[in-house]
């Protein structure tokens, strides 16, 4: 809910920036008008401030949902994985088997090599990414006042969803793209690797047209190669940005007046609902891309 | 929307994560359940098994069902035949018994008849005598006649 003044443009910035920890250079102009004498690590009080701070700085909120978020995955599957029995399973246990099966199956289905990684990675994939999704479906408002509140500040920034940052997506996005060159070099050699970018797709056979060749598949193949961890990174990061983006812009509503906000309590309800399928389908996809990659990577490139 | 030390952040959980489910989550729950398949189709054998089994066992049931009613038939059969044989034996018994009685009686009363026939001769003959005596009005020397009237008596 927009508070009393601050402008709808106010309410969807101050929902859309992350709490940022970093450091502000030496000569640096605070938000209240002080200057740095040196460089300091601070908290970001302003947008600008947490521009200002470059690539020096880390999103609190980001870290903290998605580490908190991850923890608890771990802590109930291992629980369960701890007290799994053979016999009839019940309750938490029949549901991450359930899960676990699922998974299974997809990633057998697509990766058929013998790699003990690739499971579990997708199965931590699919859990964590879903659950930090999740999060969109916590009304915009609670979380951020509640931790506005506590903090005493009525400025607090706090985003906890937290695959809207580009950081946290594309930071999975190029892990997963690491594990995909270092898996690559492993099957294939550095020089099998640097063979499929450069002698791929096109292919004459004949060494002289080859190598004229060499250049255009080389950067045909870097494209596509760079365009994978983007993609994926970037596909998430839209999805739960732009869910993120109407909830805020159906949260603007509630302010609006007693019809207007009943009229965005439904359209809520019924984007949450949406969503459900958005989520799933989001986690989903990274689960399946990061999987195909690996496949990929193992998987040596028929001849043309 | 700023890149900056986070995006390294999420990576290191990331792989963290990754590890951690690949440590002590994954295998233990892929384990078990792979335990669970076995078992279940180790037990799904068992039933197939028993049921062969049960199909056997019946089979041979009903053979020695068939086997016992066949033996039934074939002591009934004997037994029927023992009593028509105990019965048949039992009509010539009985038969013969009659026939021997029948002789015995028989043999009586020709006894019988005979004995009454030595009577009746004798008496005969005792009124012959005496029959002739009256008609001769004289003494007979009865032992000079005996001859003649006994064999006038076996005459008769």
């Amino acid at each position: 809910m927009a508070s009393e003044g601050q402008t709808s443009t106010e309410y969807i910035q101050h929902h859309l920036q992350n709490l940022t920890y970093g450091k502000l250079p030496a000569g640096y102009t605070r938000y209240d008008g002080t200057v740095l004498e040196q460089s300091t690590w601070t908290m970001a009080h302003s947008s600008q401030e947490a521009t200002d701070m470059g690539f020096m700085a880390v999103h609190l909120d980001t870290l903290g949902w998605s580490i908190g978020l991850g923890l608890i995955f771990c802590f109930l599957f291992s629980r369960a994985a701890k007290k799994a029995t053979v016999g009839v399973p019940r309750g938490f246990q029949s549901f991450v088997e359930l899960l676990v099966d699922f998974v299974n199956n997809t990633v057998k289905d697509i990766f058929h090599h013998k790699n003990a990684m690739i499971a579990p990675m997708a199965l931590t994939i699919f859990v964590w990414v879903f659950l930090m999704n999740l999060m969109d479906l916590v009304p915009v408002d609670w979380l951020p006042l509640t931790a506005a509140t506590i903090a005493g500040d009525p400025h607090f920034f706090f985003k906890v969803v937290p695959t809207t940052d580009p950081n946290a997506t594309l930071g999975m996005a190029f892990t997963v793209f690491a594990f995909m060159i270092f898996f690559s070099i492993q099957q294939k050699g550095l020089l099998g690797f640097v063979k499929e970018l450069t002698l791929h797709p096109f292919h004459a056979g004949k060494w002289y047209i080859d190598i004229i060749l060499i250049p255009i598949n080389l950067i045909l193949e870097t494209v596509s190669l760079i365009a994978k961890p983007i993609s994926l990174g970037l596909r998430l990061f839209g999805n739960l940005y732009a869910g993120e983006m109407i909830f805020i812009l159906i949260a603007l509503m509630f302010s609006a007046g007693l019809v207007l906000g009943l009229f965005g309590g439904v359209l809520q309800w019924a984007w949450a609902v949406f969503h459900v399928l958005v989520i799933t389908l989001q986690a989903f996809v990274f689960m399946v891309l990061t999987t195909v990659y690996m496949a990929m990577a193992y998987d040596i490139e028929e001849e043309h | 929307m700023n890149i900056n030390l986070t995006l390294i952040g999420q990576s290191i959980t990331f792989i963290i994560f990754i590890l951690f489910c690949m440590k002590y989550v994954w295998p233990m729950l892929l384990n078990v359940m792979q335990e669970r398949e076995k078992k279940i189709a180790d037990g799904l054998d068992a039933a197939e098994m028993a049921d062969k089994d049960l199909e056997l066992a019946k089979q041979k049931a009903t053979q020695q069902l068939r086997e016992a009613k066949e033996q039934a038939a074939a002591l009934i059969e004997q037994a029927n035949k023992r009593a028509g044989q105990i019965i048949d034996e039992a009509k010539d018994q009985a038969r013969a018994e009659g026939e021997r009685l029948k002789a015995a009686a028989q043999a009586e009363i020709e006894q019988n008849a005979n004995r009454a026939k030595e009577e009746l001769r004798g008496k005969v003959a005792a009124l012959a005598l005496v029959g002739a005596e009256k008609v001769l009005q004289a003494s007979i020397d009865k032992k000079a006649h005996n001859e003649l009237l006994d064999k006038l008596a076996a005459d008769l």
